[in-house]
Order: structure tokens, then C-alpha cells, then sequence
């Protein structure tokens, strides 16, 4: 009913086709949605968020008023993604890893990119995440990047891009199996009907990626997911997950080092840790190696890590190939390691540090979106179709300042999907995150997260600029 | 397990028994006072001398009137073991250790606190004698949660010595309160008689009581409270519990000997009380043998808190 009105307009949408109609995989679940009146919706709505609210899937927690911290808003009409698709999507992922993979061993190691030409010396020594101790280091199995969130966008004409990667320590998932499960008790039939592929082993795989880490002559290896602790905005995730494979949430001041290895404080004595899945920045990890004033990590680990008697996930120093310029060079990097083209294209990013592409971006900011290449989560960005002179003025200053830490890219018009909003239902401006681990093979939970700008005509998605999310369906 | 998780796990547990039963002895003064004839702030401030914390509440509210007592002690932010700030504490610990413990327990506490905060912050506050029985009840389902969907493995042992710790120490000061009650009618009057029912239901343990003691006479209720080996809020059988748990943590199977300073502490005290008599306390002074308790509690918590919770690197390596 409240459905009846809605027109996808000039955007790519999700669930409708350009002249109106649903998609076919969507039709089933429109279906049930307009048989539902706005009031029905609404109150479906408000019960999957208070079960959410209930079971703590949380963000950004308190700093002194105790027990404020919220849910991420949650919309119940989910995004769709067909099968057919998704498998291209699975593949251009897997390319993108691998390349990824042998990009960081190659950095760390002869760097026979660089002297081959293909990327500049100092565009890899000049991204904050490239950490010099991590030369020569040779991680377990070869695996950088074990867990990685990357960002993908779906453009005007309905082509995806690659939009970003998230090499760290990506954050999101536990919202796809929370809003998974919430999804299962709100549309119970929809699951029926509806041939959905699951989601809920992502725990199970993620546990296998980790055990592949330690050495063989271990029997039992211990894993543990290490936690910045509980005001962390993502602490209900590393708990979460801990939670899910059944390993122990350790925070820095449980582990220390003793006889060369990494252990725990149990309340029988010391007991050894082999895989560490780490939610702590890179520089925190040991304040011995990267930075002293760290209070987040263990003294003497990368030690420890480098003597191949602890594994780490993901490995330090990962963080150089999400780098806003290094991302630039992912069509070559993909081109130079695996002789292939593309198959999920980058977005045309031009680079501030060269000076023909910088005053090509400096001539257009009104078109133009301009990041900060070290930032992450919304921050320090401009969009220049929405922007005023005097933001547009103030961005000129800053690149021509330090032209290394800026990229821009063409405004792209993401897709939009039908939306829950207070007065009805209208059409807001989504992105998707997949997650991918990288064990013995790499595996893709279908689907991913699916954030939603849910400010009118926003296109930014972040949670910390008013993103909400939504459940992700691959639909065979 | 780890040192960190023993030690959140046990203190989840103390404070949610904390909050029950500061819910518990002010409601006893309440019912006293109400059965009495004469209505007198005085019978307040004993109530916060039990607590041990009269000096911060002298400097925070000066006069102890029913008022400020039951603010003090209910809703009060700012004092540690307000009913409020053990719920702030129980869920902090609770969050700590969320992939320990069930989601069910997670629930329960978090709901537990967003009742114990909404009442704090609603205008007019609730009634209190329907608000401590909110508290009570809300304790008894987070025991009943835990229970029957943690397994009883290691942690679960942590946060059932941590309770019986705390409820041991608890009956002791639940007892002493009447103590300070100054009778105007004297021992053995009527009054005193509907002051000794009013305190064993106060501890749910008036019907208990009646099954095995029947008539209502201040030793056998001390008696009761003391050392009844069924009755689950009494001090002996909670030193049992808090012992068969520590036992099974160290993996010493024999109680009648210790591997560890806290069973040495615990069995000590568990196997005096055994061998004691109520006239033997009633000789001593029941208030004397109760603050003594309370101290030698207090060392078994201690102990506990050292042998497991914090590791001696050196004593290792």
C-alpha cells in the first residue's frame, strides 16, 4: 500500500526496475510489503531495533554518562542482490584479494613493483600505513590480509565500482548476522518462499581462518580475539565474535610475554596464545616497535610475531594497501601480478600529488569528491556537488598544502533502495560491504553489509554521519 | 580461564546480590518501622552504619532521615553501593565478559539496570516497597538465567562463590539491624514479636522458619539465620556453597584440607561455625560475633581475589 507511490525517479534502485516494476528476485518481498500498512511496518521496525537494543548490538559507546550508547538504525526493508550478479561480484573480489595479497608480500619483501616501475617508491613509503619493522617479515602461510571489508557502489547506469578497502581490522559484520537473525523473525515467510543464501557461517569460517595460522605441531591452538576493551565503539562486535567461535576475548593487560612467547593471565597461571585476531590499530599492537604511548598492546609482540611463534590477523603493516593513492594503483597492481584487467573497476581517482591531475581537481571541486587519504569513516571529505565556496576554498588551501594526502573522484550517483522513514517509505542512497576471508582459500559471505545514507539525498553512509544499515539478501 | 574474567564474573555476581539485598535490609527497617508505634528518624542511621559507609553519608546528607537514608542507599549515583550503582557496576562487568556468559544472563542483567535507572529517573519515583520488590525479583531471575543456561564450568563456580560470598556477608548485616532497633516495649513484648516476623521475611525466610522452628523466639532466628544448613540465606549454608565452588575451582576434592590461602580461610571459618553453638554466640554478643564474621568474610574475599585474579608474573617464570 504504502509501496503504491513510489518511483525509483532518475537513480538506479535496488528493487525496481527504471520503469517502475519490481525487480523479479524482489517481487516476492514487495509483495508482502505493500500488504502491510505504514503503522504495520512501523511497528516492525520498532520491534527489530528494541530486540537489537536488547541483545547490545551497539556502537558508539559512552565516555562518562554510563549506558548511552545506541544501535545503529536498522531499516527492515532489505536490499536485494541476484544471484547471477553476486557470483561476478564473488569473482571480482577474489581477484582483487589475491592481487592484494601478493601486492603486500611484495612490498614488505623485494619490492620488484617498485622496481619494475609500476608504482613510485614514494607514493608506498609515504602511506601512514606502511610500517618499515614489517620488512622481511614472512606471516604464516604467506596471508596478509586474512579479513577484509571492502566497499563497493553501484553507480547511475547500474555498473559497481570499488569504491575503498578496508584492510585493518573492517568492522560491520556482526551487524549482518544480528540483522540477519532480526530479518528471520520479522519476515519469517519471506525466508520460505524466498531462496536466500545464508549467512550464519561466517563465525565457523572465520574460526578456520585463524586455526590455518598456527603451526601444524600444535594440536589445540589457542585463538583469541584481542579487544581495545569495552569503550571501544566496536566492543560488542569483538565480543560478539568471540562469543561465536567460542575463543577468549582477551584485552593487552591479560597477555604478556614469558620464554619468548605470548601468554594469557588465567587463573591457573600462563597459558600460551598462538592465533591473535587483533582489533587494535597496527600502531598499537606494541609500544616497543610502533608507538610508546600505546596502552592498547602487548610490549615485545612483534618480537614474538617476527620468531613465527604467534600468528597475526590481519598481519601488521597491511594497512599500506588501503591507502587512498595506493588504491589509485590497484588497476596496475592487479594488471602487473595476475595479467588480468579488472573485473570490479576502481573508481577514476585523480592523485593531488601530481601536479597535472591536481589542477584538474582544483579547477573542478563542484564536481569533484575529495578525500583525505589516510581518513576513514566519513571524515575529512568534500562533496563538491553539495559543498559551498567557502568549503570548496577551504579544501583548494588544504591540497595545495599537502597534495600527497588528498585524492578526488568523480561524484558517482550511488543506487538507492526504499527506505522506512517516519512519513512513508522513500528511496535512500546505499553502499555494500562483503566480507572476505582469506585462509586456506578465499571464501565471501554473500551479501555483506549494506549502509544506508538516511539523510534525503545524502550520499554518505557512514554510521558517524547518520548511516543506518540494512539486511543484504542474495537471492537465487 | 583468564584472571580478568574470574574477577568480572565474581563481581557481576556481588553486586547483583549487593542490590538485592541493600533492596532487602531497607525494606526490613521499613516494615519495622511501620509496625512501630512510634515513628523516629533516629531508627535510620543504624541502617547506615551496617553499611559501614555512615561517614560518606554524614558529608553528603548531614541528618539521617528516612528520606536521605533510602536516597542514600536506592538511587544515589555518586555512592558506590547505592542499589543504582551496583547495577552500573553488575553490567559493566557483565559487558566485559559477554562472550563468557550467556546472551540470556547479558539480557537479564542489561534490563535489570534500565528498570533500577528508569525508576531513579522517573518522577514520581515508584513506591518502594513495589520497587524492592522489582529488585529482589530481578535478582532471583538473573541466579535462575545463570543457572539453567551457562554451563557450570569454571566461570559459573567464579560467580557463584562471588554471590554466596556476598550474601553471606549480607545475612550478617540483615541481622545486626535489628540489633540496633531499640524495642520500647522490650524483648519479648508483641511488638517485638511482629519485629522478628517483619526481619524473616524480609530474608523470605519467615515460612522456612515456621516449617523448622515453629515459635518465634530470637535465638532460633538467630539461630536459623546462622547456621541452617537448608535454608539458602543463612551463613553457614552460604560458606558451604562459596566452599564447594572454590573446591571445585582448585580441584582439591578434600574439604577438610586447602591447597590455596582462600580454602585455608574459608574451611577455617566454615568448620568454626560447625562446631559453635548459638548460646556460645548469645554469650559473646550476637553484634560482636556478627562484625566479627563480617571482618573474617571480608578476609576470605581477599584471598580469594589474590590467589586467583591477579597472577604473580615472578612466582611463575
Amino acid at each position: 500500500m504504502v509501496l503504491n507511490s513510489y518511483q525509483p525517479g532518475e537513480f538506479y534502485d535496488e528493487l525496481f526496475a527504471a520503469d517502475g516494476k519490481p525487480r523479479s528476485i524482489a517481487t516476492t518481498l514487495i509483495d508482502k510489503i505493500s500488504s502491510l500498512s505504514l503503522a504495520e511496518l512501523q511497528q516492525h521496525q520498532n520491534l527489530a531495533q528494541s530486540t537489537l537494543f536488547k541483545t547490545g548490538v551497539t556502537f558508539n559507546v559512552y565516555s562518562d554518562d554510563r549506558g548511552t550508547e545506541k544501535i545503529l538504525p536498522f531499516d527492515i526493508i532489505p536490499r536485494t542482490i541476484c544471484d547471477r550478479e553476486w557470483q561476478l561480484l564473488e569473482r571480482g573480489l577474489k581477484q582483487r584479494i589475491h592481487a592484494l595479497n601478493l601486492f603486500l608480500s611484495d612490498i614488505y619483501g623485494q619490492q620488484q613493483i617498485i622496481l619494475d616501475g609500476i608504482i613510485p617508491q614514494e607514493v608506498v613509503y609515504s602511506a601512514t600505513g606502511f610500517l618499515k619493522p614489517c620488512m622481511g617479515i614472512q606471516p604464516p602461510q604467506g596471508i596478509w590480509c586474512h579479513i577484509t571489508g571492502t566497499d563497493l557502489v553501484r553507480d547511475k547506469d547500474g555498473s559497481w565500482y570499488v569504491l575503498e578497502d578496508n584492510l585493518r581490522c573492517p568492522s560491520g559484520v556482526s551487524y549482518v548476522l544480528e540483522g540477519r537473525r532480526v530479518m528471520k523473525s520479522t519476515f519469517p515467510r519471506l525466508f520460505e518462499k524466498m531462496q536466500i543464501l545464508p549467512v550464519e557461517d561466517y563465525p565457523s569460517r572465520l574460526l578456520e581462518t585463524l586455526l590455518y595460522l598456527a603451526p601444524d605441531s600444535i594440536p589445540y591452538p589457542t585463538v583469541v580475539v584481542l579487544t581495545p576493551g569495552i569503550y571501544n565503539s566496536a566492543y560488542f562486535e569483538h565480543s560478539f565474535l568471540a562469543r561465536q567461535m567460542g575463543v577468549q576475548l582477551v584485552e593487552s593487560r591479560d597477555l604478556t610475554i614469558s620464554d619468548g612467547f605470548l601468554k594469557m593471565r588465567t587463573t591457573k597461571g600462563l597459558q600460551q596464545v598462538d592465533v591473535i585476531y587483533r582489533r587494535i590499530d597496527d600502531e598499537f599492537i606494541d609500544p616497543l616497535t610502533f608507538r610508546a604511548d600505546s596502552m592498547l598492546g602487548v610490549p615485545g609482540l612483534m618480537d614474538v610475531y617476527r620468531a613465527g611463534r604467534v600468528a597475526i590477523a590481519n598481519a601488521p603493516g597491511t594497512g599500506v594497501a588501503d591507502d587512498k593513492v595506493v588504491y589509485a594503483y590497484m588497476p596496475a597492481i592487479v594488471k602487473y601480478y595476475l595479467d588480468e584487467e579488472q573485473i570490479i573497476p576502481n573508481v577514476p581517482t585523480y592523485q593531488c600529488w601530481e601536479p597535472k591531475q591536481r589542477q584538474y581537481v582544483l579547477e573542478n571541486l563542484d564536481k569533484l569528491v575529495v578525500k583525505a587519504a589516510a581518513e576513514s569513516g566519513g571524515y575529512g571529505m568534500l562533496i563538491g556537488t553539495k559543498s559551498t565556496a567557502e568549503e570548496r576554498s577551504e579544501f583548494a588551501a588544504k591540497i595545495t598544502a599537502d597534495p600527497r594526502n588528498y585524492i578526488a573522484q568523480p561524484t558517482l550517483c550511488l543506487s538507492r533502495v526504499p527506505t522506512l522513514l517516519p512519513d512513508g517509505i522513500d528511496g535512500r542512497h546505499v553502499d555494500l560491504r562483503p566480507y572476505i576471508l582469506n585462509g586456506r582459500d578465499i571464501y565471501i559471505n554473500p551479501g555483506g553489509l549494506t549502509r544506508v545514507a538516511l539523510k534525503e539525498g545524502s550520499l554518505v553512509v557512514n554510521s558517524s554521519q547518520g548511516g543506518g544499515t540494512k539486511d543484504t539478501w542474495v537471492v537465487r | 580461564m583468564l584472571s580478568r574474567v574470574a574477577n568480572s564474573i565474581y563481581w557481576l555476581n556481588r553486586y547483583i546480590e549487593r542490590a538485592e539485598n541493600i533492596a532487602r535490609f531497607v525494606d526490613v527497617n521499613l516494615n519495622l518501622l511501620l509496625d512501630s508505634a512510634v515513628v523516629d528518624d533516629q531508627q535510620w542511621e543504624p541502617l547506615v552504619l551496617t553499611t559501614g559507609d555512615l561517614e560518606i553519608f554524614r558529608s553528603r546528607y548531614g541528618v539521617a532521615t528516612a528520606e536521605n537514608v533510602v536516597r542514600f542507599l536506592t538511587y544515589d549515583e555518586k555512592y558506590h553501593n547505592s542499589i543504582l550503582s551496583c547495577l552500573q557496576s553488575a553490567r559493566e562487568n557483565a559487558r566485559s565478559i559477554r562472550e563468557v556468559i550467556s546472551s540470556e544472563m547479558w539480557e537479564q542483567v542489561n534490563s535489570f539496570y534500565f528498570m533500577v535507572k528508569e525508576a531513579a529517573e522517573a518522577d514520581p519515583q515508584p513506591e518502594l516497597p513495589s520497587f524492592f520488590e522489582a529488585v529482589k525479583m530481578a535478582s532471583h531471575q538473573f541466579a535462575g538465567v545463570m543457572a539453567a543456561t551457562m554451563s557450570h564450568n569454571e566461570a559459573w563456580h567464579f560467580g557463584r562463590m562471588g554471590r554466596s560470598i556476598e550474601r553471606a556477608d549480607k545475612t550478617t548485616r540483615i541481622l545486626d539491624v535489628k540489633y540496633f532497633i531499640v524495642l520500647p516495649g522490650g524483648v519479648g513484648s508483641p511488638l517485638d514479636e511482629l519485629q522478628w516476623i517483619a526481619l524473616l521475611r524480609s530474608v523470605s525466610a519467615y515460612e522456612m522458619y515456621r516449617k523448622t522452628c515453629h515459635r518465634i523466639s530470637p535465638p532460633d532466628i538467630a539461630k536459623f539465620l546462622i547456621f541452617d544448613r537448608e535454608f539458602p540465606r543463612s551463613i553457614q549454608h552460604c560458606l558451604r556453597s562459596a566452599e564447594k565452588s572454590l573446591h571445585l575451582i582448585s580441584g582439591n576434592n578434600h574439604t577438610n584440607s586447602w591447597c590455596n590461602p582462600a580454602e585455608l580461610k574459608l574451611g577455617k571459618l566454615r568448620s568454626e561455625l560447625d562446631f559453635l553453638s548459638i548460646e556460645e554466640v548469645i554469650e559473646r554478643g550476637l553484634h560482636e560475633f556478627l562484625d566479627e564474621t563480617q571482618r573474617r568474610i571480608n578476609i576470605v574475599s581477599r584471598e580469594i581475589g589474590d590467589t586467583f585474579m591477579t597472577i604473580d608474573l615472578e612466582a611463575i617464570s
